[in-house]
């Protein structure tokens, strides 16, 4: 006679130890994608190709920056994890680890320098419109 | 269950000897675009924190996002996106249980290399 119930025995038995987190994590942040990603394309693409200052008043306004923010860090986590699933995919052992490590390193700059960015895009707006009045 | 015969397994058909088939192709290509695109992100979060550092610098990043070079990773990233869109679109359609026979899955598979590059056409028209 087990004393265990039936989950108990089940889990961690799974290959990722983890469950269906990472699959759920990545169906999740693709349908928040699916709304950020078109309006970016836009502001961005309009923002492309515009001297200094279009670009500043562009990205210091609030609904701008504040989709950028989401984009960047949605994306680069929802990149992160894809990235690690090919990585897992393709290789074993110490190289696994360390491009697994390397990928998500690159996923946290490239949102904290966006963040940093954005910041202080805001900032410089902020000082323009403050010397305009 | 502590001794583990090694058998002789046959080995299965390997990509190398595969016909390559829509339903794999599109597969793998959603694989690529999702990874590719890091190169068009980092240079376009380069390009904004150049915009946030100074005129000088921005004048370095935009000549780049705005080179010939710049054109084809983020015309290509464009594309790239909107491929990878598509494609996981048609995931959340088989997370759902539909569209798993092969002649659906192929269509699809067609429906996300037309359908981005459409996509692609309008967004340079239009933005």
């Amino acid at each position: 006679m087990r004393y265990l119930t039936a989950r108990k025995r089940a889990e961690g038995k799974g290959a990722s130890h983890t469950g269906t987190d990472h699959h759920w994590y990545m169906t999740a942040s693709s349908v928040a994608l699916a709304f950020l990603v078109p309006t970016f394309i836009y502001v961005f693409g309009r923002a492309l190709g515009q001297p200094l200052e279009g670009v500043i008043a562009t990205f210091s306004r609030p609904f701008p920056a504040i989709l950028t923010a989401l984009v960047v860090i949605v994306g680069m986590r929802h990149f992160a994890k894809g990235a690690q699933m090919m990585i897992e995919d393709y290789t074993q052992g110490s190289l696994r680890k360390g491009l697994v490590i390397l990928a998500y390193s690159i996923s946290y700059t490239v949102i904290a320098v966006a963040l940093y960015a954005l910041a202080k895009l805001t900032l410089i707006g902020f000082l323009f419109e403050a010397m305009a009045h | 269950m502590a001794e583990v015969k090694r058998v002789e397994r046959p080995l299965s058909p390997h990509l190398q000897i595969y016909r390559p088939q829509m339903t794999s192709v599109s597969s793998i290509l959603t694989r690529i675009t999702g990874n590719a695109l890091i190169v068009g992100v980092i240079l376009a979060v380069w390009w904004l924190l150049a915009a946030a550092t100074s005129p000088a610098y921005f004048n370095v990043a935009n000549a780049v996002a705005t080179s010939w070079f710049g054109d084809l990773v983020f015309t290509g990233s464009l594309w790239a996106v909107w491929y990878h869109y598509l494609a996981g679109l048609r995931h959340l359609l088989w997370d759902t249980g539909r569209g798993m026979d092969i002649e659906t899955a192929e269509k699809l598979g067609w429906a996300c290399v037309i359908g981005s590059v459409v996509l692609t056409l309008i967004t340079i028209i239009l933005v």
